[in-house]
């Protein structure tokens, strides 16, 4: 029922005024055992920089639950809570950072597990409306093979457009890139 | 609450929008849509578990002093001291408590407190324009500030910005973040701003207008604007809700 529904209107310019936190890329303190980082930048059409925008990401954790009141599976175990929520601005160059813990798989009501993932908000000047992805994990790749929203995207190299890439070195940093239009452009979701 | 088998994952769903409530991305009157516009079609996501959780946000992230832009310098900001009110409900009409709203907006004299706003007007010293806060367990909000001015803008000759508050909302799913902008009643620019017509459906514009109340108005001190913000709901009265799927 979309009756009353209210329309979405662009951030505009000055979202840096509202938007962003100062703990908002450290979905978990840099430093935590098990963290990982999640860095790229966001692009346009004509494959500059998108100074003025906001990403955000949103998870499970690392046992693949959710601390929210409509996961039937319940609470998670444990103590601390996982904010499992990060929100980056872009910089001049368009680049954003995440620091959080790999998500884990989940299971899926209408079909195969769902690989290690996280969904993204990008808001910016110029979008009217949010724009939605996920990204995945390249070190996933029998996880990857078998997720079902994976599988809905036939053209490969679309597809290709939501893995995140390892970075060379510790093992513990991934390289996702955002391609808002034309060459490379990233798979976006309607959600 | 007991524990079920994947297999027996029965989750809420979000229904989307209908036709001509959210702008198209490509909205050509709208300038800079043009390089940021995704080209290919959306890819339709079922609603699985990331979607139909989403941040809990709430009074960690606010304090009191955050829903009164009135007070947080030393002195008062100049313009018309205005209380925005209403209530965050999702399209069954059930209210949203305890949820997060972050607004931001330009001073009285049409001006953001923002390092790439050149308009040539006064920066306010005692005006940040930036506020929070959490609705109560009926989902009602209420800010102090001051009516935003209108603005000049770049996207084409004589633009104007009709006067608006930035708001943005989380609600308690992914599928129901929204940021979008309230405006004013009346305003005369309505009519050739490219962003409130980006909105193909008149009746779902009209949805970002905030209404003068009277009666929320507080003598001798500030006059009140009322807005409800609704979110995705998901199709269900509240008695469904609470005998179905859980």
């Amino acid at each position: 029922m979309s009756e009353g529904l209210t329309p979405s209107q662009t951030v505009g310019p000055f979202l840096g005024m509202g938007l962003p936190w100062p703990d908002g890329p450290y979905v978990v303190a840099e430093g935590t055992p098990g963290a990982i980082t999640i860095s790229g930048r966001l692009f346009d059409g004509a494959g500059d920089p998108v100074p003025d925008g906001l990403i955000e990401t949103w998870q499970a954790d690392p046992a693949g639950r959710f601390d929210h009141p409509d996961d039937p599976r319940g609470a998670p175990a444990g103590g601390t809570r996982f904010r499992a929520f990060g929100r980056c601005p872009t910089a001049e160059d368009g680049s954003y950072r995440i620091i959080t813990l790999r998500p884990g798989a989940l299971p899926s009501p209408d079909g195969g597990p769902e690989a290690p993932h996280l969904d993204v908000s990008v808001l910016a000047r110029g979008l009217l409306d949010r724009v939605v992805t996920r990204i995945y994990f390249a070190d996933q790749a029998a996880a990857n093979a078998a997720d079902p929203v994976l599988a809905s995207i036939a053209d490969e190299a679309r597809r290709a457009t939501l893995i995140a890439a390892a970075e060379p070195g510790d093992g513990d940093s991934y390289r996702f890139d955002i391609r808002l239009q034309g060459a490379g452009e990233t798979v976006f979701f309607d959600v | 609450m007991t524990t079920h088998p994947p297999t027996d994952l029965r989750l809420p769903n979000y229904p989307r929008a209908g036709r001509g409530v959210h702008p198209p991305l490509d909205s050509p009157g709208y300038r800079s849509t043009e390089l940021r516009a995704p080209h290919q079609p959306l890819v339709l996501l079922p609603q699985r578990l990331t979607e139909i959780t989403g941040p809990l946000l709430g009074p960690e992230r606010v304090t009191a002093a955050d829903a009164d832009l009135t007070r947080q310098h030393p002195g008062e900001p100049l313009g018309e001291r205005i209380i925005v009110t209403g209530r965050v409900l999702d399209s069954d009409g059930r209210p949203i408590p305890d949820t997060l709203l972050e607004v931001w907006q330009a001073n009285a004299a049409g001006r953001y407190h923002h390092k790439v706003d050149q308009h040539p007007a006064p920066l306010d010293p005692n005006f940040s324009g930036v506020g929070r806060a959490v609705t109560d367990s009926a989902g009602r909000y209420r800010f102090i500030t001051i009516k935003p001015g209108s603005y000049p803008w770049g996207n084409h000759y004589n633009a104007w910005r009709p006067a608006h508050i930035h708001f943005s909302m989380f609600g308690r799913a992914f599928t129901q973040r929204l940021v979008t902008q309230m405006y004013f009643p009346d305003d005369p620019l309505f009519p050739y701003d490219p962003i409130f017509n980006s909105i193909p459906d008149e009746k779902a514009r009209q949805r970002l207008i905030s209404k003068f109340s009277i009666d929320l108005t507080e003598p001798d001190w500030a006059l009140a604007y009322t807005w409800d913000i609704v979110l995705r709901g998901t199709g269900q009265t509240p008695f469904e809700a609470q005998d179905g799927a859980r």
